[in-house]
């Protein structure tokens, strides 16, 4: 599955332009060193933070794409730090468990 | 110790500085992905060098990170100007953290930082003079298969 289909599946609001990476999984941290340090390449990293240096770990680990949830609202710094990085940013009024759920039901298992 | 340098590089990293936190790490991934190094040495240099240097961001005043690719590792050495660390075996547990609040609303103060650097090389090495400064030096090889891979 890739970025632009579970995008469309969930009806991901995107902050970024869509980059139609594929997905190989999920991460779910709001903890900028356990990020980088167990996030796979390919995953989507659900996150309730919003600042530079979560795009930089993110990038850093190849990350494919970022669903901020809970409604929170990266600075437009981070989304275009984001963006020239090629990593998706979507956002979500939902809380972490509830978009993992519906990626679960999506298919990403 | 590299017999010979293939490439070498230097970059200044200051103090408090959280907007540009992990453009360094970033910068030295894009150079080791042009040299053509593999992608499970990048990934394990990266995680280390992106510790290091939100290290040096969130508690020294200044320092730099200093990569040398030979032949055999990369060597990475990240030296600060800064507070030091008073006790480095109580810094290397994993779970320890002196972050501060505004740290921890980061994202950080897991205790993960030095911890995740020593995993991610085959060879790890830190010293510090409390009220001088802290050098960490550390590199992974280019020969040998990891033994503590993260992916």
């Amino acid at each position: 599955m890739t970025i632009r289909e579970v995008a469309e599946k969930l009806e991901l609001k995107g902050l970024t332009k869509v980059f139609d990476k594929s997905v190989t999984g999920v991460y779910i941290s709001d903890m900028v060193s356990d990020v980088i340090a167990n996030a796979k390449a390919g995953n989507i990293l659900i996150t309730v933070q919003v600042h530079n240096n979560v795009i930089a770990a993110a990038n850093l680990v190849d990350v494919s794409g970022i669903v901020i949830t809970r409604g929170r609202k990266p600075s437009d710094d981070m989304v275009a730090l984001a963006e020239k990085a090629g990593i998706s940013v979507f956002s979500t009024d939902l809380n972490n468990w509830q978009i993992a759920s519906m990626l679960y039901e999506a298919g990403i298992r | 110790m590299q017999d010979e340098v293939l490439y070498r590089e230097s970059f200044p990293i200051l103090g408090n500085d959280y907007e540009h936190g992990g453009e360094v790490a970033t910068k030295v991934k894009s150079i080791l992905k042009e040299l053509g190094i593999s992608s499970t040495i990048i990934r394990r240099l990266s995680i280390a060098n992106f510790e290091a240097e939100m290290n040096l961001v969130m508690y020294a005043d200044e320092g730099r990170l200093e990569f040398t690719v030979g032949p055999r590792e990369i060597e990475v050495i990240v030296a600060d100007r800064g507070k030091g660390i008073p006790d480095i075996e109580q810094a290397m547990q994993e779970g320890y953290s002196t972050a501060t609040a505004e740290m921890r609303a980061r994202g950080f103060g897991a205790g993960m930082g030095l911890p995740n650097i020593k995993r991610n090389a085959d060879r790890f090495d830190i010293t510090s003079t409390p009220g001088i400064g802290t050098t960490l030096r550390y590199a992974v090889s280019l020969t040998m298969p990891a033994a503590s891979e993260t992916q």
